[in-house]
């Protein structure tokens, strides 16, 4: 990747960060900081890996995309949104009567949405299905998951990752968005993941761990993945919680936050210092 | 095709012609292969069986992966397991994301014998039945198991079926049709009507021949669908008798004795009695045993038709 595409996505991340701010904004209450963790990630995906079409959302060929973590569906709407999924304006409707743009991500509703999720541990499962379907067939597709650091500690999630390491997933790349912290308090305070890394690595997966604001990072790492034969890989996502909105970032309770026209205006303001 | 045939036999038979026409039919188990009978299939299609080992849960959120991707799974466990256990599951990550997954449980009820109370559920169809859409078939036999898998694989959606893996008895030709959806009338009579399910069909049938013998002439209704239930026959069946026994190998709460009993209150209410488990846990014990314990035997039918009969408006 170049140093010129690394500045575009750097930019990128910067315009879906606005996007997010303001659909959650316009709301005034959402999922802020795990939307916010994963913006990096999406972009290196949207604008840089995968292959999807805007007018094809149902593309046989397409990778996939699935949302584990189905709260941060903001940020995914802002991508999918930016990218001409559905039209723009459709992120002025975020969780209001009737929207196709629900709290949680929902297959049924949202062109671009390949898995519906949001009761937690169950869009990883799914992914893992998606990727044996995807292998059975001798698909060239890619299969994509981000799976949250809180919702790790559900058992369907390690019953998963069981399954995905024994039948040997090498087309499935899942990233755990790694920002320590959940609704309650810190990951480490309620149930602890660690050593998380390890323990990917026992379940016979290929583990890689990078800065999760680093566009260029992500990319190796993925490319990485891609390389790695007989092994699914878990990319570990070191991420801060709510980052670059500043009344959240790094904070436990911007997980599901209140937040009014001024300080969404003034988030973008800084974004962009 | 059927004679001599345990359930299983056929559901795993079934499965193969399936997938022979069918590339998209893929067979999903939790460590139970050998209690479903898909042996048969995963020696055909290895590729296409999946064992996830003993994880219900990650089982039907895989499902619903393959799904997503077109295939057609079938997904088999016990009753209890497959759906006390992986509930949320079925709801959010099946039904609710429109997905096309068909569990097809085995057990049901008392049928699950010396396996005893862990294992038996009386619970599943009260479940399933709160789920948007859920479609609720329990075969009498194979004859039915094999026409209801086939339209099963044909209809969009989430399918649960109820299967007694261990019994080759039929009670039906090959020739009969059945359609998931529509009751099946089994004996007509005008003095009261008996619907029942599953192994239930046969305490009916039994105990209509004793009322016969009695002078009181029963009609014996399948309703091998509990969702979507099939009003019309149980409204005529009301209209004709003015009376209705329901019997099913089930919690007499919120399963078929509930269904129809919303249907005949909402239509055309008339003195109805229940046959079932009496919200109580389950035992260890034979199919035979449990029946007289929780009074579902066709003396508790014959008994219970002959006193709505005196309470008739």
């Amino acid at each position: 990747m170049t140093e010129l595409e690394v500045v575009g996505l750097k930019e990128k991340c910067k315009e879906i960060r606005k996007i997010i701010l303001e659909m959650i904004g316009t709301l005034g209450v959402g999922h802020i900081g795990g939307s916010l963790s994963i913006v990096e990630t999406l972009v290196v995906l949207y604008y840089k890996e995968m292959k999807v079409d805007p007018k094809n959302p149902h593309w046989e060929e397409r990778d996939r995309f699935v949302l584990s973590k189905g709260h941060a569906g903001p940020a995914l709407y802002a991508v999918l949104a930016d990218k001409g999924f559905f039209p723009y304006e459709w992120i002025y409707t975020l969780n209001k009567p009737g929207t196709n743009l629900p709290s949680h991500c929902d297959r049924l509703k949202t062109p671009g949405i390949d898995m519906t999720a949001g009761s937690l541990g169950q869009g990883f499962p799914a992914a893992v299905g998606m990727a044996m379907a995807a292998k059975l067939d001798n698909m060239q597709s890619r299969i994509y998951a981000i799976v949250g650091d809180g919702e790790s500690q559900e058992g369907s999630v390690w019953e998963a990752l069981m399954l995905a390491g024994n039948k040997k997933l090498d087309n499935l790349t899942a990233f755990i968005d790694y920002n320590k912290m959940q609704i309650d308090d810190y990951v480490e305070n309620i149930n602890s993941l660690e050593p998380i890394a390890d323990k990917y690595r026992a379940f016979n997966w290929n583990v890689l761990t990078v800065d999760g604001h680093d566009v260029r990072a992500i990319y190796e790492a993925v490319q990485s993945a891609k390389q790695t034969k007989g092994k699914p890989s878990m990319i570990i996502l070191d991420t801060v919680k709510g980052k670059g909105f500043k009344l959240g970032e790094g904070k436990v309770s911007s997980h599901n936050m209140n937040i009014t026209e001024e300080q969404w205006k003034q988030a973008v303001e800084e974004l962009y210092k | 095709m059927f004679e001599n045939k345990e359930m299983r036999q056929v559901y795993s038979e079934t499965l193969c012609e399936l997938a022979q026409n069918d590339s998209r039919v893929v067979v999903l188990e939790a460590d139970l292969m050998k209690s479903s009978g898909t042996q048969v299939f995963k020696d055909k299609f290895p590729q296409r069986f999946i064992d996830v080992g003993v994880a219900e849960q990650s089982m039907i959120s895989v499902a619903a992966g393959l799904s997503n991707m077109g295939k057609i799974p079938f997904a088999s466990s016990f009753t209890a397991f497959a759906t006390r256990r992986p509930f949320d599951q079925i709801t959010i990550s099946v039904a609710y994301a429109g997905l096309n997954v068909k569990i097809v449980a085995m057990d049901p009820g008392v049928t699950a014998e010396l396996n005893g109370g862990t294992h038996m559920s009386f619970e599943d169809v009260a479940l399933m039945r709160s789920i948007p859409g859920a479609v609720i078939v329990e075969p009498v036999d194979s004859i039915q198991l094999y026409q209801f898998m086939k339209q099963a694989y044909e209809m969009p959606g989430l399918v649960y079926m109820r299967v007694y893996r261990k019994t080759k008895e039929l009670f039906f030709n090959q020739d009969d049709k059945f359609t998931i959806g529509k009751g099946h009338l089994v004996k007509d009579g005008k003095d009261v009507t008996i619907v029942a399910s599953g192994i239930m069909l046969k305490q009916a049938l039994n105990a209509a021949q004793t009322l016969d013998k009695q002078g009181i002439s029963a009609r014996v209704v399948n309703i091998h669908t509990v969702k979507p239930i099939d009003k019309d026959i149980i409204i005529e069946s009301a209209k004709k008798t003015g009376a209705v026994v329901v019997a099913e190998n089930h919690n007499i709460i919120n399963g078929l004795c509930s269904a129809v009993s919303e249907v005949l209150s909402e239509n055309y209410p008339v003195i109805m009695s229940r046959i079932g488990v009496r919200d109580h846990f389950g035992e260890v014990g034979k199919v035979d045993f449990l029946m007289k314990k929780y009074k579902m035997t066709a003396e508790d039918i014959v008994e219970s038709a002959k006193d709505i009969i005196t309470k008739k408006r």
